[in-house]
């Protein structure tokens, strides 16, 4: 099974691009066919994923299935792809979830249609998603990240609501502005230390750079990663970008893509410049606490379903960038626990949001009401998904928020300890505050009685795409919060191993 | 079973898939798998049950003890004997290079209230086929009661404090789930969610208190540790304090103490046997327990031993007070026994708090009885006497005549809540008086007796109003049928005789003998028992029941004192104080929660529209004129081929796309990029 290690993520990796060239080829009124290769070309990567899984040597900290080959000579830039227990259980989440969206687009294609377009793109971003969670060289990893935002925002200008060309246009440049200072440390960081290579660039931990250019190399990644969470101040183009986006680029946007920025904390900014992460973990941790209050009170003022859920990832986001602030692998495993779970979690808000708003037009939560009693099941799929959102203890999103509010008690050494039990007790309030905006909102749009205005309406039950692209995602919930050693006992000894410079 | 009992808690959560995916289409909608599953538990209970008893008995060498009940054999005297508990678990994550386990821990209190709380639940089960006939959701009620019984139970076996948050707060979820059952009706999903909440805010104290003592116990979850590390006070006494302070607020909140005991009473918008269940024999009890289970962390966190007053004594005695001052004006039957479970509460909080362990645990323990039956005995009467009213003055009055089964019991469960001799409540609640008194704690001794007075009169005007006098209500009211009078009368067996499980006098103290741990618990005061304090309690009951008599009958016969309120001032305010529910309400919801979700939301969401975004839209227009400029000075003709290609494929955005294809977007990335590359090759050159 040798050749299986070195093809196995460059196959997972690139079969949805391949997918993408052969759907380009295929005429545009063949919608079947369209639909299928696009199916077959996620499941097939889906396949590999589940493959490496088998694979995987859990007892390994480590990367595994590494290929290291020259790829642009010039600047030193290799083709350098490897995966560790951090990558994993994104990479796997990220192909669940993508497959899921192509089934869920099945007969779901928002306006204007145009199916061979749609799915090109969703390949596309599958190809870059995948792709910066396996890289191992800054060049690659900024390719796969810069990759992902082009089909994302055609996917919201053109599939995306009324307010799509200022949101889309907003999405792009916000992020582009923070990759752009990302690259500029990029390069910094290999004109002093040459080389671009992750697993280098970790063992040297910052090498002999001085305190002052460190401090500056971080704020420039710090910016990068930060929009891309979003973090407070940074995440304005969230809920405009969620709103206006199509169902299936929400659940993208929600459970992948914000998942780059945090990913790229824990695989690139803290290992590589340790001190400077020490140095900035106060302030990292302050606006992570300021986000999940602030996002919980954007949920409150909100009356529209998608932007409330789009607020709640800033809130939820902030705990996961807590659990990264405190340096601590405990932390940093609630992190990676929390990035999964807000990533089944919310991308299944996402799509119930938007079947909500396929059946009844409209997201206003003040017009919808007792959705339990015209779509039950969907009532309580979505009744069920705002328990797990907050964070419900039996149920994913428990174990991305408790151990990160339990790291902050005693963050890494050098940490203000006094700094980070204060975090603590804000992210407990956050919890109480994440409680009423869902609750409130399941209040809203599930109890009670149906308006007079949709009284008459024919609302069909879930139906049959919606229930295969959902079980998965459910159980899976479900699963990882009854035992969540599933990611836990696969990221520990991965986060020990890169984060070693912060002494566990 | 000692070993296996982890099956207990799993056999509901069995039920619970099962009735999810097959109750619809089964006979009886499911009901039959819940009836099932809680019975075997409850068997497997007894099971683990006596083989703990047989487990303590051996280990102290009273060997048929266990027959030999009630004849008073002593015995643990002489030397200490030590019982240890039976702890299993399997590794459930693993996180910064440690194991953490969940698990069992089986000992006299685990085993307490796997009793309790499968007996109290296969009852209510029972009940409830007939109360719930016909229900709208009886299928997911069930559903409901089982996951909520999984959930109860695994938080009774936690063997560490992470599992018995999780128990914690899924008993949490059940509780909303059952008080929203009716969730067409508005104040019922607000009932709903005020609980969830109310007990959340409660929990930001726990995750805290568990968190702190986590790292106080030297990284671990697990109970036994933890009271060992606490009676050593490792890390020194602040640490355990902060601990216990925290965790006190979790126990205010789950269990209804002042002051966010305010959940509690709307949550009778539940059906009755939900009531019943969570809301007065098991869930709410979760917070007692707790405090029992990590007993050692408040032992030292609030020096207990010493005597005087502490802030955990100090809570409960004021909820017994304020919970049965609101008793007396309530009109509907199921307030006047929420207010009554608060107050019963406070009770339990304060006997921890005064060093009566062993009272307060004995008390939860009658308490689940009494109190479970009060609340059938309502809803008996409003499922065949009042037509689903629980308006005592209006529906009901001379009920005694129509329904004698429901009638006789109830009178049996309000004798042993006032604590009258011999029921079950004179002597828990005799019990925990008496060692307050002992323990230094007088104040709190006389707390307790004016609230047995308090308690003694307004269960009087309940029982009055609703079994005394002439029927007000209409229809013909009738006794309930089997399934509902049968579960009242075996509650009313226990309601009578289980407080002889530790009749003292008699020599009887199994409750010490059998629940008490021995191991890694700190010494708590085993009182004598006073005669003179025991008559005092009763004779303060009788009276009370006796003015109660007088007042409210005397008030029904010859409006005697009717409209006192109104002429009299001072009794008017405090009526409307009272009617207001000391105005805590208006706090919470008008002011904190209103608030928040008000003005303050209204606030950040408008710094987000107009300052936050403000900043942005100022930096793009900005930008957009410094573009420009540089449009002028750069060639404009930088078009993507690939950006082109995708962009042909979707002619309809042909709009927004001739926005990129003229070079709007290339424009923007172009301009960062250079500025990239300036301030790299800036960098470069000047290091």
């Amino acid at each position: 099974m040798n050749w299986f290690d070195s093809w196995a993520l460059t196959l997972a990796v690139f079969i949805p691009l391949v997918g993408m060239a052969v759907v380009l080829f295929i005429p545009r009124d063949e919608e079947t066919a369209l639909k299928t290769t696009a199916l077959v070309a996620t499941a097939a990567s889906l396949a590999v994923g589940i493959a490496i899984l088998f694979r995987f040597d859990y007892d390994k900290s480590g990367l595994q299935m590494v290929v290291d080959k020259p790829w642009i000579d010039v600047i030193h830039s290799r083709y350098h792809v490897g995966i560790d227990g951090i990558s994993l259980p994104l990479l796997l989440m990220t192909m669940v979830v993508t497959v899921g969206c192509v089934v869920y687009s099945w007969n779901h294609f928002p306006h204007p249609h145009n199916p061979k377009a749609f799915l090109a793109l969703t390949l596309l971003l599958e190809t870059g998603m995948l792709g910066t969670f396996v890289a191992q060289d800054l060049i690659l990893f900024f390719i796969f990240f810069e990759v992902v935002l082009l089909p994302m925002y055609f996917m919201i200008a053109v599939w995306g609501g009324p307010r799509r060309e200022y949101a889309s246009l907003k999405f792009f440049l916000f992020t582009l502005f923070g990759s752009a200072l990302m690259l500029l440390s990029f390069l910094a960081l290999y004109w002093k230390l040459g080389t671009f290579d992750i697993v280098a660039l970790t063992e040297l931990g910052g090498g002999e750079l001085v305190r002052s250019t460190q401090m500056l190399i971080f704020a420039g990644m710090f910016v990068g990663f930060a929009i891309k969470v979003p973090m407070f101040p940074f995440h304005t183009w969230l809920p405009d970008a969620h709103t206006e986006a199509p169902t299936v680029g929400s659940v993208l946007l929600a459970a992948v893509l914000l998942k780059l920025g945090t990913y790229g904390f824990v695989r690139i900014a803290l290992p590589v410049l340790p001190d400077a992460a020490r140095e900035w973990a106060p302030w990292i941790g302050l606006l992570a606490v300021i986000g999940i209050i602030y996002g919980a009170l954007g949920c409150l003022a909100q009356h529209d379903m998608k932007r409330l859920i789009a607020f709640s990832s800033v809130a939820h986001m902030g705990f996961v960038m807590l659990g990264i602030a405190t340096l601590t692998t405990f932390g940093i495993n609630a992190a990676i626990f929390g990035m999964v779970a807000h990533g089944l979690i919310t991308g299944m808000l996402f799509f119930v949001a938007g079947s909500i708003q396929e059946r009844y037009e409209t997201r206003e939560m003040s017009r919808l009401g007792g959705l339990l009693t015209q779509a039950p099941r969907l009532g309580w799929i979505f009744g069920f998904l705002c328990m797990a959102s907050l964070g419900l203890p039996g149920l994913a999103g428990f174990w991305g928020e408790f151990p990160a509010i339990l790291s902050s008690y005693n963050p890494a050494a050098g940490v203000s300890e006094v700094t980070f039990r204060a975090y603590m007790v804000v992210a407990a309030i956050g919890t109480v505050l994440a409680a009423g905006y869902l609750l409130w909102m399941l209040q809203r749009v599930a109890f009670g009685t149906v308006k007079d205005e949709f009284k008459d309406l024919h609302v069909h039950d879930v139906h049959v795409p919606e229930w295969i692209a959902w079980i998965p995602l459910i159980l899976l919930i479900v699963a990882l919060g009854i035992y969540p050693n599933l990611i836990f006992r696969v990221t520990d000894g991965s986060v020990g191993h890169v984060l070693r410079a912060f002494g566990g | 079973m000692l070993d296996l009992a982890w099956i207990i808690p799993v056999i509901p959560a069995v039920s619970f898939v099962l009735i999810l995916l097959f109750g619809k289409r089964m006979p009886r909608g499911g009901s039959e798998i819940g009836v099932a599953a809680l019975a075997a538990a409850f068997v497997l209970s007894c099971l683990t049950a006596y083989q703990w008893i047989q487990r303590v008995e051996d280990a102290t060498g009273a060997h048929g003890a266990l027959s030999a009940f009630g004849r008073g054999l002593r015995a643990s005297t002489g030397e200490e004997v030590v019982v240890h508990p039976v702890v299993h678990g399997f590794t459930w994550f693993q996180s910064g290079g440690m194991k953490f386990q969940a698990g069992i821990q089986i000992d006299g209190l685990s085993v307490l209230l796997l009793f309790v709380v499968t007996l109290v639940s296969l009852l209510v089960h029972i009940y409830s086929t007939a109360y719930l006939a016909g229900d709208r959701r009886y299928t997911h009620y069930f559903a409901a009661l089982s996951l909520f019984t999984t959930s109860m139970l695994t938080l009774v076996v936690a063997h560490n404090t992470l599992q018995l948050l999780v128990g914690w707060e899924l008993v949490g979820l059940c509780s909303f789930m059952l008080i929203g059952h009716w969730w067409e009706e508005q104040p019922n999903s607000d009932a709903a969610l005020k609980a969830f909440f109310t007990t959340r805010t409660g929990d930001i104290g726990l995750m805290i208190g568990i968190i702190v003592a986590f790292f106080a116990a030297g990284q671990t979850f697990d109970i036994v540790a933890t009271n060992q590390a606490a009676l050593e006070v490792a890390g020194g006494h602040t640490i355990w304090l902060v601990a216990a302070s925290c965790l006190l607020i979790g126990i205010i909140g789950k269990s209804g103490q002042f002051p966010l005991h305010t959940w509690l009473p709307d949550a009778m918008a539940g059906p009755t046997p939900v009531s019943a269940l969570i809301h007065a024999a098991t869930m709410v009890v979760a917070g007692v327990y707790l405090g029992a289970r990590v007993y050692p962390v408040f032992w030292e966190g609030f020096s207990i031993s010493a005597g005087g007053v502490n802030a955990m004594a100090l809570i409960g005695g004021i909820t017994i007070i304020i919970g049965a001052l609101l008793a007396f004006v309530q009109d509907d039957i199921k307030k006047v026994l929420a207010y009554s479970t608060i107050s019963q509460l406070g009770y339990m909080v304060m006997g921890l708090g005064v060093g009566a362990w062993t009272a307060a645990v004995f008390h939860l323990f009658t308490h689940a009885f009494f109190k479970a039956l009060l609340f059938l005995g309502a809803g008996s009467v409003s499922h065949s006497g009042s037509h689903h009213s629980f308006d005592m003055k209006r529906d009901m009055g001379g009920l005694r005549r129509y329904m004698p089964t429901t009638f006789w019991t109830f009178m049996i469960a309000t004798a042993a809540l006032c604590g009258i001799f011999p029921f079950a409540g004179f002597w828990s609640k005799d019990e925990i008086l008496v060692t307050a008194g002992q323990g230094g704690f007088t104040f709190f001794l006389w707390v307790g007796l004016v609230g047995a007075a308090l308690t003694a009169a307004y269960m009087t005007r309940c029982v009055y109003l609703t079994f005394f006098g002439e029927f007000r209500g209409h229809g013909e009211p009738h006794e309930s049928p089997r399934a509902i009078t049968v579960p009242l009368v075996v509650l009313a067996v226990f309601s009578a005789l289980a407080g002889l499980l530790n009749a003292v006098p008699f020599g009887i103290e199994k409750f010490k003998e059998w629940v008490e741990p021995t191991f890694a618990f700190p010494h708590v005061v085993h009182p004598d028992f006073s005669y003179a304090w025991a008559s005092v309690s009763v004779i303060a009951a009788l009276a009370a029941i006796a003015a109660a008599v007088f007042w409210f009958v005397r008030e029904e016969q010859l409006g005697a004192l009717r409209g006192l309120t109104g002429r009299n001032r001072a009794a008017g305010a405090a009526y409307t104080f009272l009617e207001n529910k000391y105005y805590l309400d208006h706090l919470y919801t008008g002011v904190v929660v209103g608030s928040i979700k008000g003005p303050i939301a209204r606030a950040a969401y408008w710094v987000n529209q107009n300052v936050i975004d403000g900043v942005l839209n100022g930096t793009a227009y900005l930008a957009r004129r410094a573009a420009r400029f540089t449009y002028d000075v750069l060639d404009q003709g930088v078009v993507d081929g690939a950006v082109n290609g995708i962009a042909a494929q979707t002619g309809e955005a042909g709009g927004l796309l001739r926005s990129v294809q003229s070079g709007r977007i290339q424009r923007y990335a172009l301009l960062l990029f250079a500025a990239v590359g300036v301030l790299s090759l800036g960098l470069y050159v000047f290091n």
